[in-house]
Parts: C-alpha cells; sequence; structure tokens
C-alpha cells in the first residue's frame, strides 16, 4: 500500500489549556491516549505489588503475613484491576493514539465521548481499592473477596466489598462500551479515502472485533451484577435456590461476558503483533485476507462458548459435548494466525530490537498458553485441572505472555513515534530477558503444583507442595521488581534520549510513520490518500 | 564479582538441597479410579501431542530467526501478496493439522470420556450423600450396609500448626476427624449438594470433581480399584475457611466396611440415645464440639471477628433467656440460633445431634467469659424436644 501525506500543521491549532486543566478537559486523542497508557501502568503496579503480597503468603507453608480473609480480597481484586484497569485501559490508549494515525484521521470520531470514557475510570479504581483502605477505620471489612468471579451465593454473603466491586464493574463497562462506540465510529466513518476495509491495518481490524464484542457482552455483565446487587439488597432470589432461583445461572451470565473478555483483551494484541512482524522482518504480512478471516471466525466463536469455564458445575451430556467440541474448534483460526505469523518472519530480513524481541517471545509464551487451553477443553480432563494451579499457569501465559508481553512489545514499538526519543534500548533488551526468563520461573512449577493436586485460591497448602511453591514465589518477585526497570525506561525515554527519526524502524509500514516524531498536536490537517 | 559468583553457587546449592528432599510429582498423582486412569491418558496423549507441536513449531522459528537475519545481510524474499489460490492452500494446512487433532484424535476418545464420566447409575452398588457447608464435609450413607450412617468431617490440623507454633504433621492441612469410609471395588453413586455457597468435592486421585450447588443436587461416581487413605481439598473458592476443609476418603475391603458400618451404626445409635448429663460432662463435651466448629468464626476466646462474626463472651443471645414462661424455646434466643441459624450463621439441627447442640450451648453459657444467670444448663432432652 502506499500513501501520500503531508505532514503539515498550523501552530495556532495548537492551542489549549496548560496544567490539570488541559488533561481535565482534553478531547485531543493523543492527549487521552496518553491518559489511558499511564492510568494502565499505574494500575499494572497497583495489580502487581498486591499478587506479591499474595505470593509472599505462599513462599511457604503456613500463615506468615496476613489471615485467608485478606488473602481472598487480595486474589480477587488483583485480577480486576489486572483484567479492566491494566490491561484493557492499554489496549484503549493505544487505539486513541494509534488508530486515527495508522488509518488517516484528524482525531477520534466523538472526543468529548472519549475524554468522559477516560475520566470514568479512576473513579472506578478508586471505588474498587476503597474499602481496604475503609476497613483500616473500621468501617465494613475489606475489599470483594470471592474472586473476580463475584459466584453466589459466596458474593450475596460476603460484605460492603462486594457492592463496592459491583458498582466498579458498572462504571468500567460504561467506560469500556463508550470508547468501543467510539472506535466503531472513527473506524467506519474517518478512514483515509482510498482505505477500504480490506486495505485497512490489522490493528484496526482487531480493535473493531473487539468493540463489537464488547458492545455484545458488556451489558450482560452489567445486567448479572445487578442481579447480583438486588439479590443481596433488595430480596429477590435470581441466584437463591430458596427462592426458585439458581446460583448456577449467575455462571452462565458471568462467563458469556468473561469469556469474550478473553479475546477483549487479546484481539487488540493480535492487531498490532503482525505489524511489529513486518517492521522487524522487512517484508509485508503474509495472509493478511487469512488474518482478517481468522479474527471474525474468533470474535464469532468467543460469545458461543461460555460454559467451558464451569463444567464441573454440572450439565447434561449434551452440553458438556457441544460446549467442549465448540472451545476446540477456535484452535482452528488461531493456528491459522499461529501460521501466517511465522510465516511472515520466514525468510525476512530479521533484526530483534526490543518491540521484536517481545513479540517474538510472545509467540512463543501465548503458544503454550494456546496449547495448554486445547487441552483444558477437554471435560474429563478438566475435571482434574478445573480450578487447580495448572488453570493459574494457563491463564497467566494466555494474559501476562499473551496480553501484557504483546502490550509491551507494542510500548517499545511506538514509544519513539509518541514521544519523539528512542528509548534505552540496551535496557529495553535487559527488561525483556529478566521478563521472560521469571515470567517462566513463576508460572512453569505452577503447571505441575497444578498436576499434583494444589486448588487455587487457598492461602496456605499442604507440604508436598511446598517447592514448587518457593521457586514460584522467587520468579515472581523479579517479575515483579523487572517492572520498576520497564517504568523507569518510559521515563527516561519521555524525558530525551536520542531524536528519534519519522520512519523510526527501517522497515516500517503505515501512515502513522509519515508523520513527525512525535506527531503534531493535530495530525494530518491534510488528508492523506491511500492508494 | 566474586560475590556474584559465590551468589550463583549459594542458589545452585539451594536448588540441589530442595531437589534432594523434594517430593516433586511432574504429572497427576497415581490414578485409582478408572475414571482417574481415563483422565491421565487423556492428559498424557495431549501432552505428548501438543509437545510435538510445540516442539516442531518452535524448531521452525529457531531456524528462521537464525538464518533470516538483517546483521547477515539476508535479503526478504519478494513475499509479495501471495495469489489467493496459494494463500488459501498454505493456511488450510494448519488449519487441517489442528481439525484432526481436535475432532478424530482427541476427540472421539473425549466422547467416549464425557459419556463415562457422567454415567453415575449405571452398575452402581451404593449411594451416599455429600454436603458441603463452610468449612466442612457432611457424609450420608443412603443405602446398603452402611444404611443411615451420617457423620461430619472436620479438618483436624491444628491451629498452632497453621500459625507455625507446631512443626506441621505429615498431612498438614489434608488430614481430617472422620474420613470417609467406602468399599473397594464398588461403583458408588455420590449426590452432591451443600447448605450454604458453592464447593468442590475434589480428591485427584479419583479424577472427578463435582460443584456441590445449595438447593441443587449434582451427581458423580466413583469406584476406588485400591485401598488406601486418599486426601483432596474443596476446590470452589467458599469463604474464608476454603483451604481448610480437606476431603479424605479411606479405601476399605468389603469385609472391613461391612464391620465398620456395623460399628458406627452402633455408636451412632448410642449418641441418639438421650440422657440426662452433669454439668461438667457437658462443659467437657461442648469445648469439643465448640472448638471444632464453631471456633473457625467465633474464635477459640468467643471474642468473634466482629463485625462478621459476633463475639459470644457477654453476647445477649449467649446469655439471655432460652424457654419462656410456656417451657417452649423463644424466638431468637440461644437455642434458636444454634439450631435454626440466622444470616451467615448455619442451621446446625441436621449437623449435630442433640446431645452436642446441648453440651455447646451449655460450653458457651458457662465458659469464654460468660456466666448465664437463667437456663444455664441445657438438656439434650430438650434439644430434642424443640426440635419437635
Amino acid at each position: 500500500m502506499s500513501t501520500t501525506t503531508v505532514a503539515h500543521h498550523d501552530e495556532h491549532h495548537d492551542d489549549h489549556p496548560t496544567g490539570i486543566m488541559r488533561w481535565l478537559t482534553t478531547t485531543n486523542h493523543k492527549d487521552i491516549g496518553t491518559m489511558y497508557l499511564t492510568f494502565s501502568l499505574v494500575m499494572f503496579l497497583v495489580g502487581g505489588s498486591m499478587i506479591l503480597g499474595i505470593r509472599a503468603e505462599l513462599f511457604k507453608p503456613g500463615l506468615q503475613l496476613m489471615n485467608p480473609e485478606f488473602f481472598n480480597q487480595l486474589i480477587g481484586v488483583h485480577a480486576l484491576i489486572m483484567i479492566f484497569a491494566a490491561l484493557m485501559p492499554a489496549a484503549t490508549g493505544f487505539a486513541n493514539w494509534m488508530l486515527p494515525l495508522q488509518i488517516g484521521a484528524p482525531d477520534m470520531a466523538l472526543p468529548r465521548l472519549n475524554n468522559w470514557g477516560f475520566w470514568i475510570l479512576p473513579p472506578s479504581a478508586i471505588l474498587l481499592t476503597l474499602p481496604f483502605t475503609l476497613a483500616l477505620f473500621g468501617v465494613g471489612d475489606g475489599a470483594l473477596a470471592t474472586g473476580w468471579t463475584f459466584y453466589p451465593p459466596l458474593s450475596v454473603q460476603g460484605g460492603i466489598g462486594v457492592d463496592f466491586a459491583i458498582f466498579a464493574v458498572h462504571l468500567l463497562g460504561i467506560s469500556s462500551v463508550l470508547g468501543s462506540i467510539n472506535i466503531i465510529v472513527t473506524i467506519y466513518n474517518m478512514r483515509a479515502p482510498g482505505m477500504t476495509l480490506m486495505k485497512m491495518p490489522m490493528f484496526a481490524w482487531g480493535w473493531l472485533i473487539t468493540a463489537f464484542l464488547l458492545i455484545a457482552t458488556i451489558p450482560v455483565l452489567a445486567g448479572a451484577v445487578t442481579m447480583l446487587l438486588t439479590d443481596r439488597h433488595f430480596g429477590t432470589h435470581f441466584f437463591d435456590a430458596a427462592g426458585g432461583g439458581d446460583p448456577i445461572m449467575f455462571q452462565h451470565l458471568f462467563w458469556f461476558f468473561g469469556h469474550p473478555e478473553v479475546y477483549i483483551l487479546l484481539l487488540p494484541v493480535w492487531g498490532f503483533i503482525p505489524q511489529i512482524l513486518q517492521t522487524f522482518s522487512r517484508k509485508p504480512m503474509y495472509g493478511y485476507k487469512a488474518q482478517v478471516y481468522s479474527l471474525w471466525a474468533i470474535g464469532a466463536l468467543a460469545v458461543v462458548v461460555w460454559a467451558h469455564h464451569f463444567f464441573t458445575a454440572g450439565m447434561p451430556v449434551p452440553a458438556l459435548l457441544y460446549f467442549m467440541y465448540s472451545t476446540m474448534a477456535i484452535s482452528l483460526p488461531l493456528a491459522v494466525l499461529f501460521y501466517c505469523w511465522i510465516r511472515t518472519m520466514w525468510k525476512g530480513s530479521m533484526s530483534f530490537e526490543t518491540p521484536m524481541l517481545f513479540t517474538v517471545g510472545w509467540i512463543i509464551l501465548f503458544g503454550i498458553g494456546g496449547l495448554t487451553g486445547l487441552v483444558l477443553a477437554d471435560v474429563a480432563a478438566d475435571a482434574q485441572y478445573h480450578n487447580s494451579y495448572f488453570v493459574v499457569a494457563h491463564f497467566h501465559y494466555t494474559l501476562f505472555a499473551g496480553g501484557i508481553m504483546g502490550i509491551m512489545a507494542g510500548v517499545y514499538y511506538w514509544l519513539p513515534k509518541m514521544t519523539g526519543h528512542m528509548y534505552n534500548e540496551k535496557l529495553g533488551k535487559t527488561h525483556f530477558w529478566l521478563t521472560a526468563i521469571s515470567f517462566n520461573v513463576t508460572f512453569i512449577p505452577q503447571f505441575f503444583v497444578g498436576l499434583a493436586g494444589m486448588p487455587r485460591r487457598i492461602p496456605d497448602y499442604a507440604l508436598q507442595f511446598a517447592e514448587f511453591n518457593m521457586i514460584s514465589t522467587v520468579g515472581a518477585f523479579v517479575l515483579g521488581l523487572s517492572q520498576l526497570l520497564f517504568v523507569y525506561i518510559i521515563i527516561s525515554c519521555v524525558k530525551g534520549g536520542k531524536k528519534a527519526t519519522d520512519k523510526v524502524w527501517e522497515g516500517a509500514q503505515g501512515l502513522e510513520w509519515t508523520l513527525s516524531s512525535p506527531p503534531p498536536y493535530h495530525s494530518f490537517t491534510e488528508q492523506p490518500v491511500v492508494k | 564479582m566474586q560475590g556474584m559468583k559465590k551468589l550463583g553457587v549459594g542458589a545452585f546449592a539451594l536448588f540441589l538441597s530442595l531437589s534432594a528432599r523434594a517430593d516433586f510429582t511432574w504429572n497427576f498423582p497415581e490414578p485409582v479410579t478408572p475414571m482417574a486412569l481415563d483422565t491421565l491418558h487423556v492428559h498424557n496423549k495431549f501432552m505428548l501431542i501438543t509437545a510435538v507441536i510445540f516442539v516442531a513449531v518452535l524448531a521452525i522459528m529457531i531456524y528462521s530467526i537464525v538464518t533470516h537475519r538483517h546483521s547477515k545481510g539476508y535479503k526478504p524474499v519478494a513475499d509479495k501478496a501471495p495469489s489467493t489460490a496459494v494463500e488459501i492452500f498454505w493456511t488450510l494446512i494448519p488449519f487441517a493439522i489442528l481439525l484432526l487433532i481436535d475432532f478424530v484424535i482427541m476427540g472421539i476418545p473425549a466422547y467416549h470420556s464425557v459419556v463415562m464420566m457422567e454415567d453415575t447409575r449405571d452398575q452402581s452398588t451404593m449411594v451416599i450423600k455429600i454436603t458441603g457447608s463452610q468449612w466442612r464435609w457432611q457424609y450420608e450413607y443412603l443405602d446398603g450396609d452402611a444404611k443411615g450412617i451420617k457423620f461430619v468431617s472436620n479438618l483436624a490440623t491444628t491451629n498452632d500448626q497453621m500459625h507455625n507454633e507446631a512443626d506441621k504433621g505429615e498431612h498438614y492441612l489434608l488430614e481430617v476427624d472422620n474420613p470417609l469410609v467406602l468399599p473397594v471395588g464398588e461403583k458408588v453413586r455420590i449426590l452432591m449438594t451443600a447448605s450454604d455457597v458453592l464447593h468442590n468435592w475434589w480428591v485427584p486421585q479419583f479424577g472427578s470433581s463435582r460443584v456441590a450447588v445449595p438447593g441443587f443436587i449434582r451427581e458423580t461416581w466413583v469406584q476406588v480399584e485400591k485401598a488406601g487413605v486418599y486426601r483432596g481439598q474443596c476446590k470452589e473458592l467458599c469463604g474464608k475457611g476454603h483451604g481448610y476443609m480437606p476431603v479424605v476418603v479411606n479405601a476399605v475391603s468389603k469385609e472391613e466396611f461391612a464391620q465398620w458400618a456395623t460399628k458406627k451404626q452402633g455408636e451412632q445409635q448410642a449418641a441418639n440415645d438421650v440422657k440426662e448429663m452433669t454439668k461438667d460432662e457437658l462443659l467437657a463435651q461442648g469445648k469439643v464440639v465448640y472448638e471444632k466448629n464453631c471456633a473457625v468464626c467465633h474464635q477459640v476466646t468467643g471474642a468473634g471477628l466482629p463485625p462478621a462474626f459476633p463475639a459470644l463472651t457477654g453476647s445477649k443471645i449467649a446469655t439471655g433467656p432460652i424457654f419462656g414462661a410456656d417451657g417452649k424455646y423463644q424466638k431468637d434466643s440461644h437455642l434458636d440460633r444454634v439450631l435454626n441459624g440466622k444470616g451467615v450463621m448455619p442451621a446446625w439441627k441436621a449437623t449435630l445431634n442433640d446431645t452436642e447442640i446441648a453440651a455447646v450451648i451449655t460450653y458457651e453459657r458457662n465458659a469464654l467469659g460468660n456466666t448465664a444467670a437463667v437456663d444455664a444448663v441445657v438438656q439434650p432432652a430438650q434439644v430434642k424436644a424443640a426440635r419437635e
């Protein structure tokens, strides 16, 4: 695809308030993207320190640091923060920054809604964590202690932490739906002349499908937690057998959202990973059409496989078989995607700057997550894996390696474009190796300890699990501390460093690389045309 | 540098010492039921297939990473948008491989496993009912030699072991006071339910696990092929005691099972006989019942964990009157609360017998810093009357 653009800017268009008012009132897609990414990084550290508390407690058998109540609060809030306040905002941040640049639009289609979408997030993060602080002052008994899944009747029994978490989820959901509407409208209406849908950058495709999934599933989650709220306080019996309800119905509603959520977290990453691969392989991505169709297939399958998250809850045999085979079917389009990614590397002219390192590491580790997911679909074997540490390890391979390490690849890839400075390559590579190695040290032992029979979400464990847990904790602390290096690299790159060129990477392709680094406050004052 | 080296040697030595005493298991524990054996086969086969795929793909990637390098001057192959037919052909290859693995190699055995797992009735020779409650299991034998036997199985690990004040025993957190006893070789149909929140009864060596849902009956089955003691845990988050409700199953020969059943039935009969007890007898038994069942929430001292779990020391309910002028127990009295529960407080009438309830109430009213002025002693007969 060849492009013509003039990066040309009118200085007086750049007028905007300064200081805090700039950020509170901004409708600029880059400012909002920056806020999303910063928020995500902060919450990543918050969620990470919670889990280090957990890993410290699990370092050896016995209760050392915390009581079981507090332990249960940390695990649930860790997950909610990592999913809703770290991974999702990071993907939205990239969408805000890069979608307009990639499709040749001057801004997002709905800028005021965009601003609101972001500013709902900090209050909801506060709602989620406030019960911890309140408990210190003797109000309530702490945060949500049911795990992130809110399963009733435990969540009906729980304290005010559950109510706070329900309202936090409402707000986070509204924010995501607003962001999704904005992205869909932008992609459909604001592409540069000549950019047909099948010429769009893959990142736009990934996000388009993500946005549809969010709009389809978030309302179901919001409904489910609202029913929970009325069960708790207004005497309804949606999930109470004594009143004709069913606790398992909540699981159906929750996972109707929860499973697509996995793809909501991953599809944006699957969008920009091929772009990074083509940049550093110096050849166009392989199988563009095959990838687009695979993304659609996965998006469609995502909403019809939810019950594999609770095979052990008891279901009729035909339902078990249906959910097993449909879940396995997801591996078909995913295999096509893996094939296209590796085929893009094949016979390219590869160089291994930090974004490429993260991308290659991502393919390998996410591959482990995908393959272990395949075996989890087997109903009979799932009776063993379900709610054991095997599952914990599996979904950290998909969500930490497949999600967060993908986001990190994106950060290193676009940071020079966003800031106008090159980051420190040597430190970036160090960060990659520290992360990749300590990640495996943390989670490989969890596969084994899960097979040996250790259930998840227990504050203390039998003696035969001790060695694996000890190794896992050591890995987790190295992994956690390595992320401080990530923060340092980003801050020093924002502050200064070698000037980045407009194209930044030798093999970069796409409209965002035709603008200056950093791009002007208002990009594309003259519309680019895609031939 | 020297320091680093020392550190490295130290870490290596630590690792060696770990693996020397380690009880590492790299796979599922030894299966003892047909289901667990089937699961292990499925798992091993699947792991082998995925390992082969992973290694093959990784090898291709590594070859490419080593060979197709910019720094070696490798020129990218002009992979201009390949023709649609060629592209479709190539991308259908991984699709076809996975199709074969998913729906033939794995899919067909998986179908048979599911059918086998869900067939709880065919050839089953006895039925037991398992009730999960916070945080203990209750077992009830519904037919056969052991019909009518019903007991509660509590964690036997002591508090000081959990808080590192005593050495941890061999079966730390995986030991109970009353294990479930099952005959070897019999297909046992298990009906599963719960009294409060979701629980999941799981013994890794049995390969079956099922959620216990309050208000519903779920089914599963086990057929233990080898005598022995098998241990597992609840694996559905069920509150603060989730880590403290182990499952222990003692599988014995049919003869031993019949002997055990006769003995247990006799004991149960004796315990159900209501007889007058002295205050000291009640206090002694009450202490045992209290520490096993009540102390998790209300604490050994009776101080509770407010606001969720109120203190018993000085509590109005635990010191106020129980019986009204007509001799019947009053609503919201101590006896009412223990029998019927309220909110988070479970109802104990199905779990504890008359003597145990009388004993624990008497204990709570005269120990834990309490001295009840009225109704200081409750007799088993009064509890029995209250149930009717």
